[in-house]
C-alpha cells in the first residue's frame, strides 16, 4: 500500500506523462520504432537505406496531407490511388505525344483536380455518401487509366521528366523534398488559415458549421478538389522516378493512406487532426515496412504486420479518448 | 383487486438532473378503469413523468406503485414486463415490417428454432380486432395512415398485457373523426378495468375523455381533481399558469429606434401563412407557442437555415442579400439554435474554437490569408469573462461544459460579432435557474444597445418576463399579438391552446 503523498506525486507524474501522450504520442511512438531499428536491424542506420526509406513514403506522405483534410472534414476519399495511376499515365501520353513537358504536367493535374472537384460535387452538393461516391470514382478512374494506356505501361521519351523522380538537393532526393513542402503547406493551412479550421468544424458538426456561417459546401468540394491535385501531383512524381506511366500501380494506396492518417490520430468522424502526428503515422508504416524488408521477411506476412499495427494504433487511440 | 387500491400511485417522486430539478415530489394516483388528465405548460414536468413510468428514467428518489406494490423500473423492458404501456406522439414502430412483426416484436412465436408465420398471423389479428382495426396483418406498416398506426401500437401494447397505458397527446396529429375512434377504443380500455393516464394541452378533450385530472406546474403538483364535473376551464388553466413572476427576469422598460428587423411576408414549410412583422432596435419581442406551433421553423426561416418560398428579410433597412445562414451573419443577422449540442456546439472543438468560429473571418492577417491568433486568444479570454463561461481554460472542450455554460460560449460567438438582431430559440432550456437569470441579464444588455432581440420560448413565465411584446403561434400562424401590459398568463395561454379547446 502506498501512502497518500507518493499517491498523488504518481498521479501528478501520470497526467505530465498523459499530457505527453496526447500531444505527442506517435512521435514517441515513432522515435522508439527507430531506436529500436538502428539498434536491432542491420544496415537499417546506413545513408542509402534511410534515403530508400523517405522515397518509400514521398507518394503515400504527399497525398496524406489532403487526406487529412477530408477526414478531419468528416469524409473518405477511395479515388486517390485510381488517379495516381492515371495521372501518369495521361502525363506520359500527353508527353509523348506533344514533346512537351509542361504540357503533360498541366493535362494531369488537371485531370486530376477535376476528378476531384466532381467528388466534392457529388458529396456536398448532390449529399451522396463520400464512400460510395469515391468508391465508384475509383472504379470509373481506374478503367480509364487502363482505357488510355491500353492495360500496358507508357514509357516516358522526355527524357526531361525524369529530373522531377531522380534528382537530388543536398543528398535529399526531389520527391521527399516535395513531400516535406506538401506537409508544410498543408500544415500551415491546417492551423494558420481560415480554411483549416473550418474543415475541422465541419467534421466536428457540419449543422452547428453551417449556421455559424461556414460555406460547407465550398469547403469540402474545395477539399475533394485539392486531393484529387495532390494526388495527381503525386502520380506524376511517381511516374518521373518509374520513367513510364503505369495503369496499374498503387492498387490499394487509399487505404495505405488513410491508414497513416489514422495511425496519426486523425479522427474517422472528423474534427480532430494534427499533421505533425499524421507525418508520424506515414513514417511509421513505412519505417516498418522498411524493417521487414532488410530482416527478409516475406511480402505476404508484412500485409498481416501493417494490419496488426493499424489495429494495435486504433486501440492505442481509444485507450487515450476513455480516459 | 380491493376496490380502495389504486391502479397506479405516484408517492413523492423526484427525478434531478444536474442543474435543473425535473419532477419536485410530485403524488398523485390513478383509479383502474378510469381516464386521468395529465395537464401542464411545456416543461412542467409531464414527459419526465412519463419516462419515469416508462422505465425511461429513474427516479432520484420516490416511487411508482402498480396496485399497491412499489415497482422500479431499471428500464422500459421491465415496465412493460410489469404491464405498463406508455404511447408516445413518435410511435416506436418500424415502418419496413409487417403489421404482424410490428405487433410481436421481441416475443415472436417459434417452431423448431424458427418463426411460426401462422402462430405469428393469428395472434396479429386477434390483438388487431381487440383495437376493433381492420387491416391485413400482413401490410406493410409505413402502408398505413398515422392514425393506423397509433392503433397498431395500442395493440401491441395490450398484447403484451399492459393493465395501466399512458397517452402523450396522441390526438395532436388525428383529425376529428380518427380522434372519435381513438375515444371510443379508450372508453372500451376503461369499461375493461385499464387505468389511463393522459397527456393532453386541449381542453375539450379533457372534458369529453377523462374522469379525473391532475396539474403540474414547474416540476410539482398543484393539484388533483377526483372528479371534473365541478371543475371549470378557466380554473384548470388558472391552475396551469398561476404563479408569481418573479424578477429573474430584471426587466427594465429601454428606449426603441425603428429600423430594426422587418420581415415581410416570409413562408415556408411550417407555416400556414405568410408572416410579417417589425421588431424595433432595442425591443424585445418574444414568441410563445405550444411545441410544434411552428415558432422555430419561422426563426429559421428568417435567419437563412431553411430556404423560404416567398417573402425577404430586411436588417435595419437592408434586404439580406441571400438565403443562408453566412449572409444573414454578415448583415448582422445571428440565430441560436434550439437544440444546442445538435445544431449549436462543435463539442470535440475547444471553447475557444467555438468562440471565434464566426467572427474570426473578419480578423485575418497577411493580406487575409491567416488567422489573428493573438485576436483569437485574447477575444476568447475576453468573452469568456464578459459572459462568465465557467470553463477550466479557453482550450477546454466544448463538449465537457455545463449546458448554460455551452450556451453562453455560442452567445459569445454572437457577441464577437457586430450584432444587430439576434433570434434566440429556447435560449434557457436545460438550463440552471441561476445560469438563466444571467442569460436574461445578457439578453437586456444587448437590446438596450439598440440590438433588436427576437425571442422563442415555450415557458410562459419567461416570454412574458423578458418580452416588450408578446407574440403567440399556434398551428402555423401568427394567433394573437400582445404588449407586455396586455400580455396576462391566462390571455396569452388562451390564445396558444389549439383552436376550439377553449371557449
Amino acid at each position: 500500500m502506498s501512502s497518500p503523498t507518493s499517491l498523488a506525486a504518481s498521479s501528478i507524474q501520470s497526467s505530465r506523462f498523459t499530457r505527453l501522450w496526447d500531444s505527442a504520442g506517435m512521435l514517441l511512438v515513432l522515435a522508439a520504432l527507430f531506436l529500436t531499428c538502428s539498434l536491432f536491424v542491420d544496415n537499417f542506420l546506413s545513408v542509402a537505406n534511410l534515403r530508400g526509406l523517405a522515397l518509400s513514403v514521398s507518394t503515400i506522405g504527399m497525398i496524406s496531407c489532403t487526406m487529412m483534410f477530408c477526414l478531419a472534414a468528416g469524409d473518405f476519399d477511395l479515388s486517390v490511388g485510381s488517379v495516381v495511376a492515371f495521372a501518369g499515365v495521361l502525363g506520359a501520353t500527353v508527353m509523348n505525344t506533344t514533346g512537351s513537358v509542361a504540357l503533360g504536367v498541366a493535362a494531369a493535374l488537371a485531370a486530376g483536380s477535376m476528378i476531384g472537384l466532381l467528388n466534392g460535387v457529388f458529396v456536398a452538393r448532390l449529399g451522396v455518401n463520400a464512400l460510395i461516391t469515391t468508391l465508384a470514382s475509383m472504379q470509373i478512374v481506374r478503367g480509364l487509366g487502363f482505357i488510355a494506356s491500353d492495360g500496358r505501361a507508357v514509357g516516358i521519351r522526355t527524357a526531361g521528366f525524369f529530373d522531377f523522380g531522380n534528382t537530388a538537393w543536398l543528398g535529399v532526393p526531389l520527391p521527399v523534398w516535395l513531400t516535406i513542402a506538401c506537409f508544410v503547406i498543408f500544415g500551415v493551412l491546417l492551423n494558420l488559415t481560415i480554411f483549416g479550421r473550418n474543415a475541422l468544424a465541419i467534421g466536428g458538426n457540419k449543422e452547428a458549421a453551417h449556421l455559424a456561417g461556414v460555406p460547407v459546401v465550398r469547403i469540402k468540394i474545395l477539399i475533394f478538389t485539392l486531393q484529387g491535385l495532390v494526388a495527381a501531383f503525386a502520380g506524376l512524381v511517381l511516374s518521373a522516378r518509374m520513367t513510364s506511366g503505369q495503369p496499374n500501380t498503387s492498387l490499394g494506396l487509399e487505404l495505405e493512406v488513410i491508414s497513416a492518417c489514422v495511425l496519426g490520430g486523425v479522427s474517422l468522424s472528423g474534427g480532430v487532426a494534427r499533421i505533425g502526428a499524421v507525418v508520424a503515422g506515414v513514417l511509421i508504416m513505412g519505417l516498418v515496412q522498411n524493417a521487414m524488408n532488410l530482416l527478409n521477411i516475406p511480402p505476404f506476412y508484412q500485409y498481416v504486420a501493417r494490419g496488426l499495427i493499424l489495429l494495435g494504433a486504433v486501440m492505442l487511440d481509444r485507450f487515450k479518448s476513455r480516459r | 383487486m380491493p376496490p380502495d387500491v389504486m391502479a397506479l400511485d405516484f408517492v413523492g417522486l423526484k427525478k434531478e438532473f444536474p442543474g435543473v430539478r425535473a419532477l419536485d415530489g410530485v403524488s398523485f394516483a390513478v383509479r383502474g378503469g378510469s381516464v386521468h388528465a395529465l395537464m401542464g405548460e411545456n416543461g412542467a414536468g409531464k414527459s419526465t413523468l412519463l419516462k419515469i413510468l416508462s422505465g425511461a428514467y429513474q427516479p432520484t428518489s420516490g416511487a411508482v406503485r402498480l396496485g399497491g406494490a412499489e415497482r422500479v423500473f431499471a428500464s422500459t423492458a421491465e415496465a412493460i414486463e410489469a404491464g405498463v404501456a406508455v404511447i408516445y406522439q413518435e410511435l416506436h414502430l418500424v415502418p419496413d415490417m409487417t403489421v404482424a412483426e410490428n405487433l410481436l416484436i421481441g416475443r415472436y412465436p417459434q417452431r423448431g428454432g424458427f418463426l411460426n408465420r401462422a402462430a405469428l398471423r393469428a395472434e396479429a389479428a386477434r390483438l388487431l380486432a381487440l383495437v376493433g382495426e381492420d387491416i391485413s396483418p400482413d401490410t406493410r406498416l409505413g402502408r398505413l395512415s398515422l392514425a393506423q398506426r397509433q392503433m397498431v401500437e395500442i395493440a401491441k401494447a395490450l398484447g403484451r398485457g399492459a393493465r395501466v397505458v399512458a397517452f402523450d397527446e396522441p390526438t395532436s396529429s388525428l383529425s376529428a373523426k380518427e380522434t372519435d375512434r381513438l375515444f371510443a377504443i379508450i372508453r372500451d380500455l376503461k369499461s375493461r378495468g385499464h387505468a389511463i393516464l393522459y397527456v393532453t394541452h386541449r381542453m375539450d378533450e379533457v372534458y369529453e375523455i377523462c374522469d379525473a385530472a391532475t396539474v403540474l406546474r414547474d416540476g410539482r403538483h398543484v393539484v388533483t381533481h377526483d372528479s371534473l364535473a365541478a371543475v371549470t376551464r378557466d380554473a384548470l388553466v388558472k391552475s396551469m399558469v398561476g404563479r408569481e413572476l418573479t424578477n429573474v427576469y430584471n426587466y427594465r422598460p429601454r428606449p426603441h429606434a425603428p429600423e430594426g428587423l422587418e420581415v415581410r411576408g416570409i413562408a415556408g414549410p411550417g407555416l400556414r401563412k405568410p408572416v410579417s412583422f417589425q421588431v424595433a432596435r432595442g425591443e424585445i419581442l418574444g414568441f410563445f407557442g405550444l411545441v410544434g406551433a411552428g415558432r422555430s421553423e419561422l426563426m429559421r426561416l428568417i435567419c437563412g437555415a431553411v430556404d423560404p418560398e416567398a417573402g425577404e428579410v430586411l436588417v435595419q433597412g437592408e434586404k439580406l442579400p441571400g438565403n443562408s445562414p453566412r449572409a444573414a451573419i454578415r448583415a448582422g443577422l445571428v440565430f441560436c439554435p434550439e437544440d444546442r449540442k445538435k445544431e449549436g456546439i462543435v463539442a470535440i472543438r475547444s471553447v475557444a474554437e467555438n468562440i471565434n468560429l464566426s467572427a474570426r473571418r473578419s480578423h485575418l492577417v497577411g493580406a487575409g490569408l491567416f488567422l489573428d491568433l493573438a485576436w483569437e486568444k485574447r477575444n476568447a479570454a475576453e468573452q469568456i469573462s464578459r459572459l462568465g463561461v465557467r470553463t477550466a481554460s479557453p482550450s477546454t472542450l466544448i463538449g465537457l461544459l455545463s449546458g448554460g455554460n455551452q450556451q453562453k460560449a455560442i452567445l459569445a460567438r454572437w457577441l464577437s460579432e457586430r450584432v444587430r438582431v439576434i433570434v434566440l430559440d429556447e435560449p434557457t432550456r436545460g438550463i440552471d435557474i441561476g445560469a438563466k437569470s444571467e442569460i436574461y441579464a445578457l439578453i437586456h444588455d444587448l437590446a438596450a444597445s439598440g440590438v433588436s432581440v427576437v425571442v422563442v420560448s415555450s415557458e410562459l413565465p419567461e416570454i412574458l418576463g423578458i418580452s416588450d411584446r408578446v407574440f403567440v403561434m399556434r398551428e402555423g400562424l401568427i394567433a394573437a399579438e400582445f404588449t407586455r401590459e396586455a400580455a396576462t398568463p391566462e390571455a396569452v395561454l388562451h390564445a396558444a391552446l389549439p383552436s376550439g379547446s377553449i371557449t
